[in-house]
């Protein structure tokens, strides 16, 4: 600034009164819009108030708590299920004390759940005191984890790797051994319930990834065998439903295997969706690469880099950023499809609402709660992924340049 | 007749190079010695860039001989990785890597290609940036740069592998007139200090004042070749004259 130039400070915030005046009331016309708007949503949330706390009956979806979280995993073993649990609180805690930021925000959101989880006026029947103990561990380990995050000197790159650590771990701990006797083998049929769900989502999420990845990089590779089986998997995989695939992983696949290889349920329904998965975020990670200007390419190779440094340090960091809202709606939209998995007998979130509601008479023409419930569950995990993309979106400064 | 001497840093033997059917380069023969500088300009589409991109083999040529500091360019991959790490080159467009900070963006190479350590890379990367004369820039992204800043920091990324020669496309084209100046001193300077320079430009200023020799490319051939003295007071052939009186 040069010197002498009066400073001109930005102009005064509007007071409520001009605000409401200038946005809600500026014409007779808007002022109209105003009044009917403010009509309607007073009697949509008078309708919706009475329903949810007078009419509905909750009792399918509180007595079911236990269902709803984990399915029919045995109630003996449940402690991995919180063991688990712990585990990612812990671990969201010391990424939130690392980090900062929002991942704190996360770390913060996931805690304050847990406490209010715990101290849910529901009775004591389905949701025990020593439940509500558990429960409270979780804010517990979030702090303690926090405070190893700001106090210890860990390096911002292992965390990536613990929490892939703890994904394995979580597998281990799920599944168990044959003849461990501390941790005996629980069979997949008996996963369930949103442990089950998440399960889907994440394996399908971590797994695509990679493969989507290489898939993009093959389909543009200059081997002719790469590129043509990259691209005949692509268009196949993304030319087919998801149900299909399901079925065919599920029911076909087996009849193809020699008799003594049993793949796993699960693990064939995982498999169908990472299938799946990979061949749209290859498609999503090829639109990146090809934002990527040829100029890059040159000046990486006038540098001397090899083509497979320029890919990782060069194309790879600038493509995926361009493309992440797109991996993050992908991944939403993942999922939400694990509800599909219900077709070929898992027993995700979904199917147990299904089975509750089977379960007992009176509640047969509760699906409404039931349903309400699960899409409730949904919504806050898809959300939450959206808020997550946009703050890494704006992290990165897309939409900046 | 150019004799081959140990001082030759660049030996192009009649190049030809065609895309499809059309024949960009039609017979390049050109000698340069260790610490010459040479500027190319000539007409839009004449070759000058397609000329320079083969000695780093950006483009391949179909007939003819490239030898640069005794290494000769042919589709053996070890050499073409030994000839970039030993050629610099800065483009119009700079092509600096957004999503790295200045200071990253000179380094990368020296890590990766040289096996420098780190500590070293960014002695070095730092010096270079005084050098250019925006140390203070280092911890920025490229687009926070204005585009005189962004050439100047392509130079030092360039300069970090040591090169032994410098390609220069068109540096100053991309640039607002008030930005020129900064570039072409950080070039004078390189020039000074002894570096090899292929340089693609219409600074006809500059090229008074650095350029050993100077070369006008039309149609994918050297028309004339001579000091800026012989080209701007005494060009022989028509063509040039005709093109010296337009840009000039
Ligand atoms: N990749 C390519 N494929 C086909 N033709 C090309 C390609 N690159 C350049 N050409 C053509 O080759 C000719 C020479 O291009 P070149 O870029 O070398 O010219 P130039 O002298 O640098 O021109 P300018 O001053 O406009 O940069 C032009 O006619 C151009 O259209
Ligand atoms: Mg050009």
């Amino acid at each position: 600034m040069s010197v002498g130039e009066t400073v001109i400070g930005p102009p005064a915030r509007p007071t409520p009164a001009q605000w409401v005046r200038k946005n809600l009331f500026s014409s007779p016309f808007n002022s109209a819009l105003t009044v009917i708007s403010v009509l309607v949503i007073v009697l949509a949330a008078r309708g919706i108030g009475r329903w949810v706390f007078v009419t509905a009956d909750w009792s399918p979806v509180v007595q079911s708590l236990r269902l709803f979280a984990v399915g029919p995993y045995p109630a003996e073993q449940l402690w991995r299920i919180w063991f688990i649990v712990y585990m990612v609180s812990f671990l969201m805690g010391v990424s939130g004390g690392r980090f900062g930021g929002t991942v704190r925000t996360f770390a913060v959101a996931l805690a304050v759940a847990f406490g209010v989880l715990a101290v849910l006026p529901i009775s004591p029947d389905y949701l025990p005191l020593d439940t509500r103990l558990r429960l409270l561990l979780n804010p517990v380990m979030a702090v303690a984890g926090y405070v190893v995050g700001r106090r210890a000197p860990i390096q911002a790159r292992w965390l990536p790797l613990a929490w892939l650590s703890s994904f394995a771990l979580t597998i281990v701990m799920l599944g168990g051994f044959r003849n461990v006797a501390l941790l005996p083998y629980v069979e997949s049929g008996k996963w369930g319930g949103l442990t089950l769900t998440f399960l889907l989502a994440l394996v399908g999420i971590v797994a695509s990834f990679p493969i989507g990845v290489l898939l993009a990089l093959g389909r543009q590779s200059n081997l002719p065998v790469v590129k043509a089986l990259c691209i005949v998997f692509i268009e196949v995989v993304r030319g087919v439903p998801l149900v299909t695939i399901l079925f065919m992983v599920s029911i076909i696949l087996p009849l193809f295997l020699p008799d003594n290889i049993r793949i796993d349920r699960v693990l064939r329904a995982m498999l169908g969706m990472t299938l799946f998965a990979a061949a749209y975020m290859a498609e999503n990670v090829r639109g990146g690469l090809q934002s990527i200007p040829r100029g890059q390419y040159e000046a990486a190779k006038a540098l001397g880099l090899t083509g497979f440094q320029t890919t990782l340090l060069i194309v790879l960091p600038q493509a995926l950023r361009v493309v992440i809202p797109a991996i993050v709606g992908q991944f939403i939209a993942l999922f939400m499809d694990t509800t599909l998995a219900i077709i070929v007998g898992l027993l995700e979130l979904l199917a147990v609402g299904r089975a509750v509601l089977n379960s007992n008479p009176a509640w047969l023409f509760r699906d409404m709660e039931v349903y309400l419930f699960i899409a409730l569950i949904f919504w806050i995990f898809t959300f939450s992924m959206s808020f997550a993309s946009r703050r890494v979106e704006a992290a990165v400064g897309l939409g900046k340049r | 007749m150019q004799a081959q001497g140990a001082d030759d840093i660049i030996i192009c033997r009649d190049v030809h190079k065609w895309f499809d059917n059309f024949h960009v380069l039609r017979g390049i023969t050109l000698t340069v010695k260790r610490s010459e500088v040479v500027v190319i300009f000539g007409p839009s589409g004449s070759g000058k860039s397609t000329f320079i991109r083969t000695i780093n083999r950006l483009e391949d040529h179909q007939r003819g001989d490239i030898i640069v500091d005794g290494i000769e360019l042919t589709n053996d991959v070890r050499n073409i990785e030994a000839i970039r790490a030993e050629v610099g080159m800065v483009f119009q467009q700079f092509n600096l890597f957004p999503h790295l900070k200045v200071i990253d963006n000179i380094t990368l190479a020296p890590i990766w290609v040289r096996k420098w350590p780190k500590a070293k890379a960014e002695k070095l990367a730092m010096e270079l940036l005084e050098r250019v004369g925006i140390p203070e820039q280092a911890h920025k992204y490229p687009g926070q740069l204005s585009g005189g800043q962004q050439q100047r920091v392509a130079i030092a990324r360039a300069l970090a592998m040591q090169p032994k020669i410098m390609l220069f496309d068109e540096p100053t084209s991309a640039l607002d007139p008030e930005m020129i100046k900064e570039v072409l001193d950080v070039m004078k300077e390189l020039a000074r200090s002894g570096m090899t320079m292929l340089v693609v430009t219409h600074e006809m200023g500059f090229a008074r004042e650095v350029a050993d020799r100077m070369i006008f490319f039309d149609q994918g051939r050297i028309v004339e070749q001579g000091t800026p003295q012989e080209i701007f007071t005494a060009p022989k052939e028509e063509r040039t004259k005709l093109f010296l009186s337009q840009i000039l």
